[in-house]
Order: structure tokens, then sequence, then C-alpha cells
């Protein structure tokens, strides 16, 4: 059976729990302290978002062990109030906090894959990985 | 082992007040408990195979089943909440064993003995029924009350114990030199966190005449969005007032997820490290470190005796 822990995001603090195990995560899988930083940033920005405006939601963690290629999955899973324009969103300093942009471009830039699904009142769903090279 | 079978008409008594069971019914229970108890533990070690999480060893977790099952009986005998079990729940909180291992222990506890009894019944009709679930509800409930009261007033204890710490884990603003202060940043910044280093940095630089301020975020695991807007906020507000801010002890890693990240650090000034923070604050402030004459001399004299020597 795979092992998919997930950490909700409720509280604030949640996102420093998010951020622990997908630390752990990612030393298990041998990632260097470089990546280690990255994953743990772009889970702090996602997870952030998720607290800030969907109120609550998941990151998900998978470890990706393929024959060739080895890295670390990770997921938020929200069912907040979705995002209207995704292509505005997607650009650089963009936000609707007053703070520095919603961080999702960023996030695509810390990680290899970056794919995102959202439905205005359904909810997001954004699924990130990181390869080890 | 002897079984017994199940009379009939005494079943139909209620419980009251601090008598779980009918005289007979926990007669019965305690003179079968081997084979719940053996039921039990059977259940419980099934259920734990599917529990990934646990990093219990199965000795451990076997040997603390036989002490719980020991105390859920005792409690049973001397018909209300005993010292044992508060001891032992007490000691598993200690040693940090999960609530839920408790609760789900007790919750098959019930279900094995109500399955049990009435497997032994002679006859199966609803008051019959009702009447062994309210008896062994009232075994079973007010240990689990117990339980969560004990475990949640431990935790809400240790959580605002913590909140505490947390707070006088403190943001201070430490005056190095006339007009150079340091604002070593460690952990975590939370949006409170973040809140009273702003008000710490400001009233510092104030009442200390800072001209350059050196914040230094060597201690702060990761710099998000967020953390960096708080700082090139706090940058902002020390401009206002006339002052520098410099920010130090960014980390090779941070650096690079701070350029992925598209945050713009680039209107007020960084160096690595705190001692090349430092100079720079010197220099902004018209100073520079020497070395002093006398400790050359002294060191001159060493020399040149030595050769002589």
């Amino acid at each position: 059976m795979d092992f998919k822990p997930c950490v909700n995001i409720r509280k604030e603090w949640d996102i420093v729990g998010a951020r622990q195990l997908g630390r752990e995560q990612a030393k298990e899988v041998g990632f260097g302290t470089v990546d280690q930083a990255r994953i743990a940033t772009a889970i702090s920005e996602l997870a952030r978002n998720i607290y800030l405006y969907a109120g609550k939601g998941k990151i998900c963690f998978e470890v990706i062990n393929e024959f060739d290629h080895k890295g670390l999955k990770i997921s938020a899973i929200d069912q907040g109030p979705g995002i209207r324009d995704l292509n505005q969103v997607m650009q650089d300093g963009y936000s609707t906090s007053g703070g520095l942009g919603a961080g999702l471009p960023g996030v695509k830039r810390l990680m290899d894959h970056f794919e995102i699904t959202t439905e205005v009142d359904e909810g997001t769903q954004i699924h990130t990985i990181k390869w080890l090279r | 082992m002897e079984q017994m079978l199940l009379g009939e008409a005494k079943l139909n008594k209620k419980c009251r007040g601090g008598i779980f069971l009918d005289g007979t019914l926990q007669e019965f229970v305690v003179n079968n408990s081997d084979v719940i108890i053996k039921n039990w533990l059977e259940e419980v070690t099934e259920k734990r195979k599917s529990d990934y999480t646990s990093s219990i060893s199965t000795e451990l977790f076997q040997s603390t089943n036989r002490e719980f099952v020991n105390v859920i009986f005792s409690s049973l005998d001397k018909q209300g909440l005993t010292t044992e079990l508060d001891d032992f729940s007490e000691r598993l909180i200690n040693l940090g064993w999960p609530l839920s291992y408790l609760t789900d222990g007790l919750q098959t506890f019930r279900r094995v003995t109500i399955d049990f009894i009435l497997s032994q019944s002679e006859k199966i009709e609803t008051n019959h029924f009702t009447n062994v679930l309210e008896m062994v509800d009232n075994w079973v409930d007010p240990i689990i009350n117990s339980l969560v009261n004990e475990y949640s007033g431990n935790w809400e204890h240790t959580v605002s114990l913590q909140r505490v710490a947390l707070q006088e884990l403190s943001a201070p603003l430490i005056p190095v030199m006339k007009n150079i202060t340091i604002m070593p940043l460690i952990g975590t910044i939370d949006t409170e966190r973040a809140k009273l280093i702003m008000e710490n940095l400001l009233e510092g630089t104030i009442k200390h005449n800072a001209e350059v301020v050196l914040i230094d975020i060597t201690g702060v695991p990761v710099v998000d969005t967020m953390v960096a807007h708080h700082i090139i906020q706090a940058a902002e507000a020390v401009r206002l007032i006339g002052s520098t801010c410099i920010l130090v002890g960014i980390r090779p890693e941070i650096a690079q997820t701070i350029v992925n990240l598209g945050i713009d650090l680039g209107k007020f000034p960084t160096k690595s490290s705190l001692r090349k923070g430092f100079e720079k604050a010197l220099e902004l402030t018209g100073r520079k470190i020497t070395r002093s004459k006398e400790r050359d001399q002294t060191i001159e004299k060493m020399m040149s005796s030595l050769e002589e020597g």
C-alpha cells in the first residue's frame, strides 16, 4: 500500500507542520540542502495560500520511486473559493492580500513539475514534483 | 475453562449510580475474563497491523495491553474509576502513547465484551440486548471520559506553556556600537511575531539612535513570500525614519529560493555574513576597524627577542 501522508492546514502553525514533514521526506528521498530548501519553501507557499484563501485544506506527500527517476510529489488540495482568473494569479507580483503575490509562479519555478486545477466555489488542486537529479 | 450460561430474569435489573453491572452479569464477565481478554488481545493486535505509524515494539505493545486490560477489569471489580487507571493513564501520557491507543482499545473492549455476553445468552430479545448494552456502556464510558479529560488537560497545559515560551523568544534589538544595531531573527516568523518584530525594530531604532540596522536571518529556516514581505516592510519602515537596513545571514540555499520566488530585495543592501554587514555599517557611519599600534609593537618586540635569542 502506498504511504501518502497528508497534513491538514487549518491553523497558521500547520504551515510549519507541513514544512517539517516535507523536509523530512525530502531528506529521505536524498535531496541536497538547496533542493530541500526549495521544497520547504514551495510547501510554505502552498500551505500559506490554503490558510489565507481557502481556510482549510491539506498538503499531501508522495515519494515517487520509479525505475529511472526518483522524486517527491507535493500536492495542495482545498475545497475553497477556487481561483477566478488563473492567468492573473500565475503572473509575478499579483496579489489579493496585499502581499508580494500568491507565490504560485514562484512555486512553479522552485519545483520541476507544476499543474493546477481550479474551479470557482469548488476548490483548487495543485500538484508539484521535484525530481532527484 | 468454565463457561457459564446466563440466566434470564436477573438481567432485567436497571443500573444505577455506582453499580455498573448487575451482580450476575458482573460475575459472568469476571468469571469469563480469560476469554474476553484473549478475544480483545487478538482484535487489538489485528487492528494494529493496519497502523503504519506505530513505532512501538510488539513486546511493549503486548505488555501494555495486558496491563491495560487488567486496569479495566479492576475498575469493574472496584465499581468505579480507580487509582490504577489514573496511574496507568498518567504513565502513558508521560511516555507519549497516543490517546487513540486507549480509546480504540476501549471501544474494541466494549465490542468484544458485548459480543461475548450476547453469544453466550440463551435468549435474544430486544430488552436483554438493551440491558447488556447499557450495562457495558456504564462500565466503559466513564473510563473513556476520564482518559480523554486527562489527556486533553495535559495538552492544554502544555500548549499554554509553550505559547508563553514562544512569546519569550522575542526579537531583541541589540545595540552593538554607537548608531549600529543588530536584530537577529530566529525561527519561524508567523504573523504575530512579525508584528512584534516590526514594533521592536522601529522602537529600538529610534531609542538607540541607530543609523544602521542589521537584520540577521541566519536563523530563519525558510524565507517564503510572506517572510520576505515582512522583512521588506520592516526595512522600508526603517528607511522612512531615516536609517538604513542591511540584510545579512542569507544562506546560499535561501538566496536561491528567494531568486526562484522572484522576490526583489534590490531596494536595500544585503551582505552574506554578519561580519561583512558590520563592516559595511561602519563604512556607512564613517568608521572602520584598524589594528591597534600597541599590539603591533608588542609583536615586534617578541619577534626581535626571538631573533636575538
